[in-house]
């Protein structure tokens, strides 16, 4: 069947007619209708990332411990001792949207595959989530569905597979009402010289399908994560994929033996794009070509057309290059685990992807051009119309008695575990601390003797009113939190959530996060080893908040973990870095303002740099030093939410605390100022001296207590709190929200 | 002694229960494919918690007909001691080498969670190194955990003795808050929550680690 090629078919193809006439000079002729299809995945935004590109040249990808950079299937990290650690985030928001469970679900089996098939096996998954308004009148029981589809979703996939999903965040905001975030991380740990690459070698040598068959489903999955919703993409269901977790974890297992056999070239998923970006790019990073035939593939619905097959986004595939002779071992293998696996085609020197169907080529393209010369767009940037500078009517005084509870309850601050009791966070024992634990997970790794700890951060509010300042804000307090539990930060991954790109004040969000997070990452030491760009986050042309999602790894001894709650009455309660600074311009992006005043204006916190770097050193050091009973940092909601999520340990030992400062009080209570870490401590005199070394702030400011949370400021009563109302408020809020 | 692991497809726990009985309690451990129709000789065999066969159809129904699954209820018969954990004890009653059957939790949500047991029997090779009264912090983590069996198996549980553990904060439903149980021999046991990971102060909690000293203090011979 031949198909013609008319600009109407090029447009359905989300192509340009410039990018088409590239396609017809690659090849010195027309595409055929399979070649249409392959050059349109592989060249839409998800996969050649060509909006992002040139600005991704930007971040700081290079360090002392960074093995592997952006460009392979996940980053790869030493932790010394011979091992190393693979990572990276994905989104899957788009199809998370039309079918939340399944959408997520395969988000996860994504992700995973990406780091097993580094050779690293998986050991941690942290997801950062967003979602709609849970009590919209309109929106609200969608936004719920949603919810409970997506952590279902995680939760069948991680557990069924048998990696434990240790952390993560979520968060609520109207504009994520027709856009929802599903941005899953994982990590993986392997012997360093057992890492393994995406790339095929060696002409004759088989190329090998293994896993599941390929059906008809997610055709095109790439092209629909490249284009804005519409009222039609309801009936894009089709193009998500269903995943089968227990068919993954047999892949994983199977993959790693055969690796073992040393019989494995290079090897890669089959992702987004499916088997076309799978061959083209493990030919193209070997210099190499790979010829296929299509009628070897194994298929799950009969009479699949070239273009079919090799569009189909089928879930748990990998592809594989053995080497020549020794196909047996790795067979072998496969058929231990039960698995199907095929040779479907063999490594060519003529640097071409060529695809055969019933002995016929049906494409023929040159690999490096399909895979690495995606066109490239330097795409105009306009200033973002800004947000007023001043806050709206702002009731005097404020009621803080209730604020500090209506915060509690508010979906960003309350208790998640309605969310992470679903997920399997222990299995392979090595979660010391596991979700609302700490300020970030923390794992051993049994093979070293050493632990990694891993946070997600992000906050659409503060890059909503600064993309750039928000964005350092989120590298910042990702650092803070690894610090927070006493490890280094190393390196990093990112999750670009924007809008559609080809509109100006779009893109200009997106640059200047992008340059934003590469001065702070640099200024951390934390490079960035790489991520994923999801772009047309809008629906019926209303645009998420710019939301980049840091994900940052430090190293630290293995030992109990330094937890969030006070354990004893009578310790002194230490702010280490001190009470802060803000105003009514940088208090109009706290959880505060959206959750009390119900307003969103002026600029995010200010944030120094070296200051945030010295505190982040200091509390390391006080960590170390045993000299802190718990520790928490503070973010959404301020220094009296944290107070509060402090009082809610077993004991429920709460605090007195009095203020010395002139701020207003719902500001002093509430602002969200960075670089601030709340402590307990039976050793003040040590806690100062390590503070006055690092030349930051650490006042004393009260004292534990076996009852209740009181605040003054300068001696007056701010509010006085039992801890149980507080803790139950905390604890339920969520459930009741889903009710 | 040496502890035997069975890996089915889909077990996800099984590293697990090898680091536990191998590092925590420093005995020898091995893996037992769930192709291998012997058992090569260990004196304890644990079916570890994961989704043998994806838990498709039913939890447990498939991974019954395992071929090493004839050689698990040959061990049981002549007397070896057989622990089921989650997934496992899911297998074991599948296999009908334990009474009952574990359905959906109440809330239909999977949890994971600690939880606090009491040993209800004291008569037994899997709780004599647990101190009377003691109260055990475990976690559970689990789908389908609901303990369920008619009144007269239930009856007759408990008065054969054969209740070995209940939850003091049932979190999932079971009848009788029966977070555990024993075959009539009293050598076969399966149980929901995870002692293998709670074997390790680090983790938590190192109460579980009760559960695989007393077996190793039950064998006749330290082996």
């Amino acid at each position: 069947m031949t198909v013609a090629i008319t600009p109407e078919l090029v447009q359905q193809h989300q192509l340009t007619p410039d990018e088409y006439a590239k396609i017809v000079a690659i090849l010195g002729r027309e595409p055929s209708y399979t070649e249409l299809g392959i050059f349109s995945v592989m060249w839409s935004e998800h996969c050649s990332y060509k909006s992002s590109r040139i600005h991704l040249k930007k971040l700081p990808t290079r360090g002392k411990l960074v093995v592997q950079g952006p460009g392979e299937n996940a980053g790869i990290i030493d932790i010394g001792s011979g091992y190393v650690i693979a990572f990276k985030i994905e989104s899957h928001n788009h199809p998370s949207f039309i079918e939340p469970f399944q959408g997520a679900a395969t988000g996860s089996g994504g992700i995973l595959r990406d780091i097993f098939t580094m050779g690293a096996y998986p050991i941690a998954v942290l997801d950062s989530l967003s979602f709609g308004r849970l009590d919209d009148p309109q929106t609200g029981a969608r936004n719920r569905r949603i919810l409970s589809g997506v952590v279902a979703g995680i939760a069948h996939y991680g557990n069924c597979f048998g990696v434990p999903t240790i952390g993560g965040e979520c968060r609520f905001e109207p504009c994520y009402d027709g856009n929802p975030l599903v941005n899953v991380f994982a990590l993986g740990v392997c012997r360093k010289e057992e890492i393994f690459y995406a790339r095929a070698a060696g002409v004759g040598n088989p190329v090998i399908y293994v896993g599941a068959r390929t059906g008809r489903d997610g055709i095109h999955g790439a092209s629909m994560a490249s284009a804005e919703f519409t009222e039609e993409s309801k009936q894009k269901r089709p193009n998500v994929q269903v995943g089968d977790p227990f068919m993954e974890k047999l892949l994983l297992e199977a993959c790693l033996e055969a690796m073992r056999t040393g019989a494995i070239v290079g090897i890669q998923d089959m992702g987004a794009a499916g088997l076309t970006c799978s061959t083209c790019e493990m030919g193209s990073r070997g210099e190499v070509g790979i010829e296929i035939e299509l009628d070897r593939v194994p298929q799950r619905a009969t009479g699949m057309t070239p273009y079919e097959i090799m569009l189909s986004e089928s879930q748990e595939r990998m592809l594989l290059v053995a080497e020549k002779g020794r196909e047996n071992e790795v067979f072998a293998v496969f058929r231990k685990w039960g698995l199907e696996a095929a040779e479907i085609g063999v490594v060519t020197g003529d640097g071409k992807l060529r695809v055969r169907h019933h002995g016929e080529i049906v494409a023929e393209i040159p690999n490096r051009e399909l895979a690495d010369e995606a066109p490239v767009y330097d795409r105009p940037v306009a200033p973002l119309p800004d947000l007023p500078l001043e806050p709206g009517p702002w009731p005097h005084p404020a009621d803080l008695q209730n604020d500090l509870l209506r915060l509690l309850a508010a979906p960003d601050v309350c208790s998640k575990r309605w969310i992470w009791e679903q997920y399997d966070y222990q299995v392979r024992t090595n979660t010391i601390a596991g979700p609302e634990r700490c300020d970030a997970a923390i794992l051993r790794i049994k093979e070293t003797g050493s632990s990694i700890a891993i946070t997600l951060d992000g906050n659409g509010r503060y890059c909503r009113l600064s993309p750039r300042q928000g964005a350092m804000l989120a590298v910042a307090e990702a650092c803070r939190n690894l610090s927070t539990v006493g490890a280094r930060p190393v390196a990093a991954t990112n999750c670009l959530n924007f809008g559609n790109p080809e509109r100006p004040e779009i893109m200009a969000q997106l640059v200047e996060a992008i340059e934003g997070m590469a001065e702070a990452c640099r200024f951390f030491d934390t490079p960035i080893t790489g991520g994923n760009v999801s772009l047309y986050n809008e629906t019926l042309g209303e645009g998420i908040y710019p939301t980049p999602v840091m994900g940052i790894v430090g190293l630290l001894k293995t030992e109990a973990p330094v937890t969030i709650p006070f354990k004893n009455p009578g310790r002194s309660v230490v702010l280490v870095g001190g009470l802060g600074d803000s105003d009514e311009t940088c208090f109009g992006g706290t959880e505060y303002a959206k959750e009390i005043l119900r307003g969103l204006w002026g600029l995010p916190p200010a944030l120094d740099l070296e200051y945030e770097q010295r505190v982040h050193s200091a509390i390391r050091r006080i960590i170390g030093d045993e000299l802190a009973e718990s520790a928490h940092d503070l973010s959404d909601g301020g220094l009296a939410v944290a107070l509060a999520e402090c009082s809610f340990g077993p004991g429920e030992i709460g605090a007195q605390v009095d203020l010395s400062s002139d701020l207003r009080p719902e500001i002093l209570l509430f602002h969200e100022a960075p670089s601030r870490i709340l402590i307990s401590t039976a050793h003040p005199a040590q806690v100062a001296a390590i503070a006055a070394k690092y030349e930051i702030e650490a006042p004393v400011i009260g004292v534990t207590m076996e009852k209740g949370l009181e605040i003054r400021q300068r001696t007056v009563t701010l509010g006085a709190w039992e801890i149980a109302a507080l803790k139950s408020t905390y604890d339920h809020a969520l459930e009741t929200h889903l009710a | 002694m040496k502890f035997g692991v069975i890996v089915f497809p889909g077990s996800n726990c099984d590293h697990d229960a090898y680091y536990a009985v191998a590092h925590n309690l420093a005995q020898r451990a091995e893996f037992i494919w769930h192709s291998d129709t012997s058992l090569g000789g260990v004196d304890a065999v644990i079916l570890p918690g994961g989704f043998a066969y994806g838990d498709y159809l039913r939890c447990g129904a498939i991974a019954k007909f395992s071929p090493v699954m004839r050689a698990v209820r040959e061990f049981a018969a002549s007397g070896g001691p057989v622990l089921g954990i989650c997934n496992g004890f899911q297998i074991l009653v599948e296999a009908g080498l334990l009474p009952g059957a574990l359905i959906r939790n109440r809330g239909l949500k999977f949890i994971c969670r600690q939880v606090h047991l009491r040993a209800v029997t004291r008569d037994s090779i899997f709780t004599s190194a647990i101190q009377p009264g003691q109260v055990l912090r475990l976690p559970i983590a689990h789908g389908e955990g609901c303990y369920y069996a008619d009144d007269r198996t239930l009856d007759q549980l408990e008065a054969e003795d054969r209740v070995l553990f209940r939850y003091l904060d049932n979190p999932n439903g079971s009848l009788r808050d029966i977070a555990g149980v024993l075959n009539r021999e009293r050598n076969v046991m399966g149980m929901m929550p995870h002692p293998e990971r709670a074997s390790d102060p680090l983790m938590g909690s190192d109460d579980g680690l009760a559960i695989f000293r007393s077996v190793l203090n039950a064998m006749p011979v330290s082996a």
